[in-house]
């Protein structure tokens, strides 16, 4: 009788892991509860404890060995002396785990069906500046803070898990080393307070970048986002600028339920004395993060945790830059126009490649990157060409940032508009927990086609 | 500190009588209708930042609440300007775009004027942080009124100050009113300046009825904040006169308890310390308050002429 050890899901997001270092050997007996591996996920280091108990028949792995498959089987343990004993017990614990697995190993697929794919962008292939190597957004992201902090002094980082936890989601990974406790600064949990903190700080000239572990906890702190960062140098009469930026993770990740999955893009474009940003490559990422830390103005910029562990080409001049405000045309097309952003531009596009095939309709591509200040001409220019607009984003439709679009184009464009603009948004209801209520909850590429096929009446 | 020169003493009671006969004129200004929206007066407090006022180093910062017409004055700003910022006007410290309760002066290190209770606590703290990340010797004094002393964010403010050990000197004026509400029906523990103890900062109770408590109680906590301890706390007793603000009749305290508070008036208790040692006469005295008087109706004068904001102001100082 043997068990497998399968590598586990130790995180919402994780799909794969990296065998960092076995805690165990062959020949070894474990019990429930000794450590055995040490496993790099798309978070941390962690090390695994047994659950079943045995000798070690064998390791499946070496050593450092990455991106091995959730659920995949990693080592085998068995007792062939206890043979028997195991035998009354195993069959029906078998079953249970073995369904247990089963079900697992198809969510999981399922999960991974949604996994953003990067897909090369003719427009950033025109960089000749462009990296042979590909990075992923978390990467890029570090990269920058690290490439702003030695520049300039005044620069420096703070948040929850920032320094020796290195980052939450390990985007702050090495700062701490590099830069040290005194640039690089793990704070209690108190956002409301670190926040009012870091804006004194910024208006009194340092230049703070201010993780939020998710973007759902700036709620804590929104009094000083809103009525200090935003409108203090309205209310200085110019005197008193404030030079931070607050990022971090914004949105839905996978299955962490209503408190944890909310999209703040609209609520923060609504703000003047507020710039807005989302990401959505890790080339755009690099370029539009320097934007940001370069500017004397409060910046929120909302990342995507699904879109970190996305690996795409960047550019590594340290003073490449994206100016804020500048729309990308991602895709020309000449029959409908997709206005969107962050993590909904790969599903827009895969739904451009669908409606390409399945309607051969030419789809042009927007993706903001900047929601404030908003891109209009861009925008406007492109419904022009094409007579037809949709918009994509993963924010409640209510006063969302296409709704906005949507006012603009009706009033700039009018005569242009051959059909009403449609918004395609997540579902009018907090956010649930059941993956397949989630699935529903969030825009998909069919909801994307759909739309698409309504503003070209087709049936 | 250094024992109190002469000049001192006449330094104290011009900025205190300064600050009343501004307020009294802003009152005045407001009944005519040429001031809007909330205004807040800081008359019977004086003695609190006039006393701070006479510690302090130029270059130190200083964050306040939304009572910060004396503070400004203290600060050593022009009343001419500070009024023009009341009237809503051009010439104002934040050119008409901020008002009673938003003034600021970067050159002179002044960081507001804050409307939302509590907020400028931790704003305060991350001054300081900038202090003593630049490897500067300043201090950045924060004031909070005693309202605020139930906010959450001003204790954790507190936590990072001391867990940082920041160079903030945390200056609560306990005027007994949160707008209408006593103390005693707001904060569960009337010892506000104990508040620290879980944190480790200390904090002491001071009258600031009197200028000279003040200024012992702010010299040893400024020295402390400045040798790099962490932040300190001083509790100020004092008193407003007027309501909470030019709409408030004050119908939740008693005409006796006002009075009461007049029997300590601060500006009366240097006034009777000058004449005591010496330091001046009455005739001169006279001279300060004609001269007082005159400087302050100039200052009405100059707010009530300076022009209103261009249209095009509207869009400006969104972004720089």
């Amino acid at each position: 009788m043997s068990t497998e050890i399968l590598m586990p899901a130790l995180s919402p997001t994780m799909t794969e892991g990296n065998l960092s270092k076995w805690l165990i050997k062959k020949g070894d007996t474990v019990k429930a509860g000794d450590l055995i591996a040490e496993i790099e996920t798309d978070k941390a280091t962690m090390e695994v404890e047994a659950v079943d108990e045995g000798v070690v028949l064998d390791l499946l792995f070496k050593e450092g060995e990455a991106n091995i498959p959730v659920n995949k089987a990693i080592a085998i343990i068995g007792d062939p002396n206890e043979k028997v004993e195991v035998k009354k017990e195993a069959p029906v614990e078998k079953v249970i785990e073995e369904k247990k697995i089963e079900k697992n190993i198809e969510t999981k697929i399922e999960t991974k069906k949604d996994n953003i794919i990067y897909t090369p962008s003719s427009k950033i292939e025109e960089d000749t500046n462009l990296s042979s190597e590909e990075i992923t957004m978390r990467q890029a992201l570090r990269d920058t803070m690290a490439e702003e902090m030695r520049k300039d002094n005044k620069v420096f980082i703070l948040g929850e898990e920032v320094a020796e936890y290195q980052g939450a989601y390990k985007v702050t990974q090495g700062l701490l080393q590099e830069f040290g406790k005194e640039r690089v600064l793990d704070t209690p949990i108190s956002e409301h307070g670190f926040t009012g903190l870091a804006v004194g700080a910024a208006f009194k000239g340092l230049r703070p970048i201010l993780e939020f572990m998710t973007f759902n906890f700036s709620m804590q702190a929104i009094d000083q986002i809103i009525n200090s960062a935003a409108k203090t140098l309205y209310m200085s009469g110019g005197q008193i600028n404030c030079p931070i930026v607050f990022r971090g993770p914004n949105g839905a990740a996978a299955q962490v339920a209503a408190q944890h999955s909310q999209d703040f893009s609209s609520w923060y474009s609504q703000v003047p004395g507020l710039k807005v940003i989302a990401p959505s490559t890790p080339y755009n990422a690099k370029g539009l993060l320097r934007s940001a830390i370069s500017d004397p103005n409060p910046v929120i910029f909302l990342e995507n945790e699904i879109l970190y562990g996305l690996k795409g080409p960047v550019n590594n001049d340290i003073n490449f830059s994206i100016p804020i405000g500048k729309a990308n045309i991602e895709k020309e097309g000449k029959d409908l126009t997709i206005v969107t952003y962050s993590i909904m531009l790969q599903k827009s596009k895969e739904a451009a490649l669908r409606l390409k095939e399945e309607y051969n309709l030419d789809i042009e591509i927007i993706d903001l990157q900047t929601l404030r200040p908003l891109d209009t001409e861009t925008i406007l220019n492109s419904v022009k060409k094409t007579n037809r607009l949709i918009t994509v984003e993963e924010s409640w439709p209510f006063g969302s940032v296409g709704s906005e679009i949507a006012n603009i184009v009706q009033r700039d464009a009018f005569d242009y508009l051959d059909s009403p603009v449609i918004k395609v948004n997540s579902a009018d209801v907090p956010m649930p927990y059941a993956l397949s209520l989630e699935k529903l909850y969030l825009p998909q590429v069919d909801d994307i086609i759909n739309a698409a096929k309504k503003v070209s009446y087709i049936k | 500190m250094q024992k109190l020169q002469k000049a001192d003493y006449i330094k104290m009671y011009s900025f205190m009588l300064k600050i009343r006969r501004f307020e009294e004129r802003a009152a005045q200004l407001y009944g005519m209708g040429k001031i809007g929206g909330f205004c807040h007066l800081y008359i019977g407090q004086e003695a609190v930042v006039v006393g701070i006022l006479m510690t302090i180093d130029k270059n130190d910062s200083v964050v306040t609440t939304y009572r910060d017409h004396g503070h400004m004055i203290a600060r050593g700003l022009d009343p001419k300007r500070i009024m023009a910022e009341l009237t809503g006007r051009e010439d104002g410290y934040s050119a008409g775009k901020g008002g009673s309760m938003h003034m600021f002066s970067k050159e002179n290190n002044f960081y507001g004027g804050h409307g939302i209770v509590g907020a400028q606590v931790p704003i305060g703290t991350g001054i300081a942080f900038t202090h003593k990340y630049n490897g500067e010797k300043n201090i950045c004094r924060t004031y909070i009124g005693d309202g605020a002393m139930n906010n959450g964010q001003v204790f954790e403010a507190f936590n990072l100050a001391a867990l940082w050990k920041l160079p903030v000197l945390y200056i609560i004026e306990n005027n007994k009113y949160g707008m209408g509400t006593s103390v005693d029906r707001a904060a569960a523990g009337l010892d506000l300046y104990k508040r620290g103890e879980a944190f480790g900062i200390p904090g002491e109770k001071v009258d600031g009825m009197n200028v000279f408590s003040v200024i012992e109680a702010a010299d040893k906590a400024g020295k402390y904040v400045r040798e790099g301890n962490g932040p300190y706390i001083i509790e100020v007793q004092t008193y407003r006169y007027r309501g909470h603000s030019m709409s408030d009749p004050a119908k939740y305290r008693t005409k006796e308890e006002l009075d009461n508070y007049k029997q300590t008036d601060p500006i009366e208790i240097v006034k009777a310390e000058i004449l005591k040692k010496k330091i001046a006469t009455n005739d001169e005295i006279e001279k300060i308050n004609k001269d007082t008087l005159e400087e302050i109706k100039n200052a009405a004068e100059f707010a009530t002429n300076s022009p209103f904001p261009k249209d095009s102001e509207l869009y400006t100082d969104v972004y720089l």
